[in-house]
């Protein structure tokens, strides 16, 4: 990987493989709990007190009243509760610890406790788990028992066309929430207005937001574009929460107004954003979050964004950014909040990182498991690129598929994909023509619908966009108008789904904790309340959901081989011809090199792992046989697929003592007929990149081994790759037909095999 | 029944009591149709969600032991029909610095009390008062 010209005499060339690697572009902080790099042990943290007097609370973590700043008032008044503080905060963290990882102790009897406990005491307890005990416990306290995904939708060009589509690919992989942002933040109500008609398509029910500026989101909630919001962030400190322009008493306003417009929303707080905006007061990034998660709860927030969020990558430079992590998200479901976990700026550039950090949510489940999962390719991300972006989600398919655990999404196959696309372009099309906002001709829609990500596509500009999105806004547009658009140009099944969406609104069903539509259906912690006290209770993905986390794409099978296999049969027998003559006796003749074939061998598969037609191999061997002095003769064996069997039967039938077995898959043998089965001269184990050159080496060597030689044993050179990743799938379904063909005291056939062309 | 004997086992309302659920303009979820949107007599105004339902839905909330939640739902049942511009402006009042003295504060919950019926958020705006005076944020920012 490296080149090693400019490597210097005293170093091990290993750092310069290492230097190479992408995760060496990652830059990793020390521990420093006096400047604020410390993810569980702050130079100032607190050590959990309470002292509460004629039910009015006087200190807490030694911070007396007097002296609190607004967020400890905040909390002391609106989020301990005096009746449970005493009992609460009496027990032992150790206990409280061992009962959030204890199947037996029910998760309302927690969620009960902590409303009594202070943020000190809240992180001193989660602190004591492991990772995996916080997986463990986040699994059992999380509260809506079937997980979900949001993903992000979103493109460099604030492309309508291209939002509309990608939303309703968005909706076909099954995520419950879509997210958008522009590049241009005039577009908002262009984005907004394109997302909400993509995500109509296929299926009613997928929530969505447009993040923007406070007041312009209330107001696109308002025209009924969108149906939930999470940019209402809180901070840990006084400093960094008046710098974000706002208080708790100003963000609870705003968590009330959501909700008073039938917006479902959730506020967003994450490790190190107090460190990022310099006022982190020593403190360690848990126990800040503690102060924010019981803000939250307390400012009557149904969930959180939480879970570092733009801060997940400067709180992974610390020893244990990734365990904190998983701790603050373990303290918003323990606070009995939806908790939307994070997972959605890059922490790293290596993917192993990613991949690690992404397991612990997708084993123990998430309320969301992705606060925004790139639908959409990285330089699209108008958020920032996501740990899981469009390039890497097959990765997270069948990582569901590999763990059983449901990430909450599926697979699409190409012809839905592009026939959604198509839809969704063409409904926005309608609906643009309609509300006389735009005509886009059949070109730039053509462009967006077979378009990987905006580089592709020949469609709007940003300025051309701004121009629609005023439109929007000043025409005074609202879903409505849409639905009507919609309706009037016979997009009858997306008006249907988007006055699904609307109607949720009236009841307000999906303002309680946790809430997601699935199948037309409110999904939240009060109808669907995780259940989990041990094996057998909580998520289990029903037979259905795990057939369809099993169905990716391009899934082997032995009628695929078989298919495959007989599709290569005619070319195969224009090349080659083997005649069988009869029971075959032992050889006499002392250059004689026997080739054992095995049962399946030319009779129902056709060529090696590496693609090389069987005639071809053939060839090679004998002509190598042959060029070494050797005289080559092919038997079939019938007794036994197994290639170090084929390889010594075939040295006892020979002249020389010397045979070679071949497998139908490539992989072959020299042996002698006087060593241990296993105690070969020679094998090809890497069939997947062994060459007819390496084949006809093999021949050479066999003939040289018969006239009594030792020659130099023919190396087939790997780079690493992970041939069994690659092939053992088709190896084993191909060895099973070989398999399957064997029978005791199957006897050995003389071949006569004859070249009818060159096969090569 | 009364809206607060409501339990989750009323929930989804939309669902097990569609009978309790209405618009804005007092339309029944099951008249909020295509037809009746292209005919003009659905508009946004019957897809808003109403005090109501709010509390209604804080009642669900505190059967189900969230009572921080049923009384931001509770809240938010005063704010629905305040119009958007009012919102939005009493939210102004409440970031640092915005209001330059206690009694702005002290001024909005009266408003809230008197014109608007909202007593829940007027007493948050007068617990708001005290704490910015406490920490010194009635202080000019920009």
């Amino acid at each position: 990987m490296t080149s090693h010209n400019t490597a210097t005499p005293n170093r091990w060339r290993r750092f310069d493989d290492w230097d190479e690697r992408p995760l060496r572009l990652d830059k990793f902080a020390a521990e420093d709990p006096e400047n604020g790099f410390s993810a569980f042990a702050g130079a100032n943290d607190p050590a959990p007190a309470l002292t509460i007097e004629d039910g009015a609370v006087t200190s807490m973590d030694g911070v007396s009243a007097a002296d609190f700043d607004m967020i400890d008032l905040f909390i002391a008044r609106h989020h301990l509760d005096p009746e449970i503080a005493e009992e609460a905060m009496a027990l032992p963290s150790e206990s409280v610890a061992r009962m959030l990882v204890d199947m037996h102790v029910p998760r309302e009897e927690l969620t009960w406790l902590a409303r009594g406990m202070t943020p000190a005491k809240l992180a001193e307890v989660v602190a004591q788990l492991s990772a995996v005990e916080l997986t463990f416990a986040y699994s059992k306290m999380r509260a809506r028992k079937t997980p979900g995904n949001q993903g992000h939708v979103t493109n460099a060009k604030d492309d309508p066309l291209q939002l509309a589509a990608d939303a309703a690919i968005a909706v076909a992989l099954g995520f419950d929430e879509i997210e958008t942002t522009m590049r241009v933040s005039r577009n908002s109500w262009s984005n907004a207005l394109a997302c909400c008609v993509g995500s109509a398509v296929g299926r009613a029910g997928t929530l969505f937001q447009c993040s923007s500026e406070e007041a312009e989101e209330l107001e696109i909630g308002m025209s009924g574009f969108t149906s939930y919001a999470e940019t209402v962030s809180v901070y840990g400190t006084e400093n960094a929460f008046i710098d974000g322009d706002d208080t708790p008493w100003s963000k609870a306003w705003l968590t009330s107004a959501y909700a008073s417009r039938g917006i479902k929303m959730r506020c967003t707080s994450g490790a190190a954003s107090e460190l990022l905006m310099g006022f982190h007061e020593a403190k360690s990034l848990l126990y800040l979050e503690a102060r924010c998660l019981c803000m939250q709860r307390a400012m009557g927030s149904q969930g959180t964004q939480n879970g570092g969020i733009d801060g997940a990558p400067l709180a992974t430079t610390m020893p244990g950014g990734v365990r904190e992590l998983l701790a603050e998200n373990l303290l918003a479901v323990w606070l009995d909040l939806e908790c939307a976990s994070g997972n959605d700026a890059r922490h790293s550039e290596s993917e192993i990182r990613v991949g690690a950090k992404i397991l612990p949510y997708l084993i123990a489940g998430s309320d969301l498991i992705c606060s925004g999962f790139g639908t959409i390719l990285k330089y699209d991300n108008s958020f920032n690129p996501s740990s899981f972006n469009g390039e890497e989600l097959e990765d997270f398919l069948v990582l569901q598929r590999d763990f059983e655990a449901d990430g909450g999404l599926k697979s699409i196959e190409e012809s839905e994909a592009l026939a959604v696309r198509r839809q969704a372009v063409s409904a926005l099309t309608a609906v643009f023509d309609e509300l006389g906002l735009s005509m886009p001709d059949p070109a730039m829609q053509q462009s967006v619908v077979v378009a990987s990500g905006s580089d592709d596509t020949d469609s709007y500009s940003p300025g051309e966009v701004t121009e629609i999105s005023e439109k929007i806004r000043t025409k005074l547009i609202t879903v409505v108008d849409v639905i009507n658009a919609l309706a009037k140009r016979g997009f009858k099944e997306e008006a249907d789904n988007l006055l699904f969406l609307v109607k949720l609104r009236v009841s307000g069903d999906y303002l309680q904790t946790s809430a997601v539509v699935r199948d037309l259906h409110i999904l939240s912690a009060i109808n669907d309340p995780n259940d989990y006290l041990g094996p057998g209770t909580g998520y289990r993905p029903s037979e259905e959901r795990r057939k369809e986390l099993a169905a990716i794409r391009e899934v082997l099978d032995r009628k695929e081989v078989l298919r495959a296999e007989a599709a290569y049969k005619a070319a195969e027998e224009g090349r080659i011809r083997y005649r069988t003559m009869g029971a075959a006796d032992p050889g006499a003749e002392p250059s004689e090199v026997v080739v054992g074939l095995s049962p399946g061998f030319g009779k129902d598969l056709f060529r090696t792992l590496a693609g090389h037609p069987l005639s071809a191999v053939v060839a090679a061997l004998r002509e190598g046989i042959e060029e070494a002095g050797g005289r080559a003769r092919f038997i079939r064996f019938n007794h036994t697929a197994d290639t170090s069997f084929l390889g010594l039967s075939a040295a006892g039938l020979a002249g020389s003592g010397v045979g070679i077995g071949l497998q139908s898959k490539g992989t072959a043998v020299i042996h002698h007929k006087d060593r241990l089965p296993h105690n070969n001269l020679e094998l090809f184990s890497n069939a997947p990149i062994t060459t007819l050159a390496h084949y006809r080496a093999f021949g050479c060597n066999a003939a040289a081994y018969a006239k009594g030689n030792l020659p130099e044993p023919v190396v087939v050179p790997t780079r690493g790759e992970a041939l069994g990743a690659r092939f053992h799938a088709r190896a084993a379904l191909i060895y099973a037909v070989e398999t399957a063909l064997t029978e005791d005291g199957g006897v050995p056939e003389e071949l006569e095999i004859t070249s009818l062309e060159a096969a090569k | 029944m009364s809206k607060s004997d409501l339990t989750a086992a009323d929930y989804p309302l939309a669902e097990r009591r569609p009978e309790l659920v209405r618009g804005a303009r007092g339309k029944a979820l099951e008249d909020l149709t295509i037809e009746a949107i292209a005919s003009g007599d659905v508009g946004m105004e019957d897809l808003r969600i109403t005090p109501n339902a709010l509390r209604q839905q804080a009642a669900i909330a505190r059967s189900a032991g969230r009572e921080a939640l049923a009384r931001n739902f509770e809240k938010a049942a005063e704010l629905a029909e305040i119009p958007q511009e009012e919102i939005m402006a009493f939210y102004e009042l409440l970031r640092p610095g915005r209001a330059a003295e206690k009694q702005i504060l002290l001024d909005a919950a009266i408003r809230l009390r008197d014109t608007f019926n909202a007593p829940l958020a007027a007493a948050f705006f007068e617990e708001a008062a005290d704490v910015y005076e406490r920490r010194g944020l009635f202080k000019f920012r920009y």
